[in-house]
């Protein structure tokens, strides 16, 4: 996709039509669809619960978009998108938690998250590297899912987490500084 | 390798984040979804509108009322439907719903757009 079509999916002009908004939301869709995916299956640790946050996350992102490409003011909307997906993805933790017994019984372990064994392909150092990361506090650990599966800049973590660009930077600088500390202590 | 530094760590994580590819089946599931959109906002507005008082009905008949309505439920009435159909879906299911609040939302985003409606009418 050109630069101009990225940018007319991303920012919108004022008075769209329906139809005109279809088509943006359709491109913003093909865009970003394995990022919404990537950063829900790495926070919600399986494919099933990723694809409903991921399904929900887009239907959110429709009610919402025409208000969203008007207040972008052409900014890309990728950080807004990964922030609805956040926001699910802490739901349906805080849900999680709330849930009876019985039903947490049924649903796959904390240990199990994100299917390392078949991302890493039995590389140990790169399993030890996941586990670790998910005993980092929940900002830095997001911070860091957005900026290396994502590929996104301090700037647009920075919107998505709600936060300045200058706090983003520390969080993620602390985030690998720790994840570092951790895994020499423990032999990572 | 040896965890030394950050950079280290940044190879780790560079190497173990990757991105992951959406199933083949999320892909037309959502496609499918937001397809139906178009008709459950159709539905939706049937549906509204038996619920209609009589005065709301007369002011219908003005044809220079039928803009706002049908806007109001475009906005809200397309999203409300769009959750319905995953409401549904999800009910149908084996697995239970891992989020919940679905129901709320549609019933909040349809009492939504019938006080927004109505306050237009009036």
């Amino acid at each position: 996709m050109s630069d101009e079509e990225k940018d007319s999916a991303d920012g919108g002009k004022p008075s769209e039509s329906k139809a005109e908004l279809d088509r943006a939301f359709e491109q913003l869709y093909r865009d970003h669809l394995r990022d919404v995916y990537s950063y829900s299956y790495y926070r919600v640790g399986n494919h099933h619960d990723a694809e409903d946050v991921t399904e929900q996350a887009f239907l959110q992102a429709y009610r919402h978009f025409e208000r969203a490409r008007r207040e972008s003011n052409g900014r890309p909307l990728r950080p807004w998108l990964i922030r609805i997906a956040h926001n699910l993805a802490s739901n349906y933790h805080r849900d999680r938690a709330r849930r009876p017994q019985r039903v947490l019984d049924e649903s796959e372990p904390i240990a199990a998250l994100h299917g390392t064994e078949q991302i890493v392909e039995g590389r140990e150092e790169l399993k030890s590297v996941m586990e670790h990361l998910q005993h980092l506090p929940d900002d830095r650990r997001d911070a860091l899912i957005m900026r290396f599966a994502l590929g996104m800049d301090n700037r647009e973590i920075a919107r998505s987490l709600g936060r300045s660009d200058g706090a983003t930077k520390v969080l993620i600088h602390r985030a690998i500084k720790q994840l570092q500390e951790e895994m020499s202590v423990n032999g990572g | 390798m040896a965890v030394e530094n950050p950079s280290d760590v940044e190879s780790l994580l560079r190497s173990a984040l990757r991105p992951i590819e959406p199933p083949e089946k999320l892909s037309g599931r959502l496609e499918e979804t937001l397809s139906a959109i178009t008709e459950a906002a159709a539905e939706e507005l049937s549906a509204w509108a038996e619920e209609l008082s009589e005065s709301e009905l007369r002011s219908l008949r003005q044809p220079r009322n039928w803009v706002r309505p049908a806007a109001a439920i475009a906005a809200g009435g397309v999203a409300a439907g769009g959750l319905v159909i995953v409401e549904l879906r999800r009910r149908g299911g084996k697995r239970p719903a891992p989020l919940s609040g679905l129901a709320d939302q549609v019933s909040d985003i349809a009492d939504q757009v019938r006080d927004q409606v109505r306050n237009r009418l009036n």
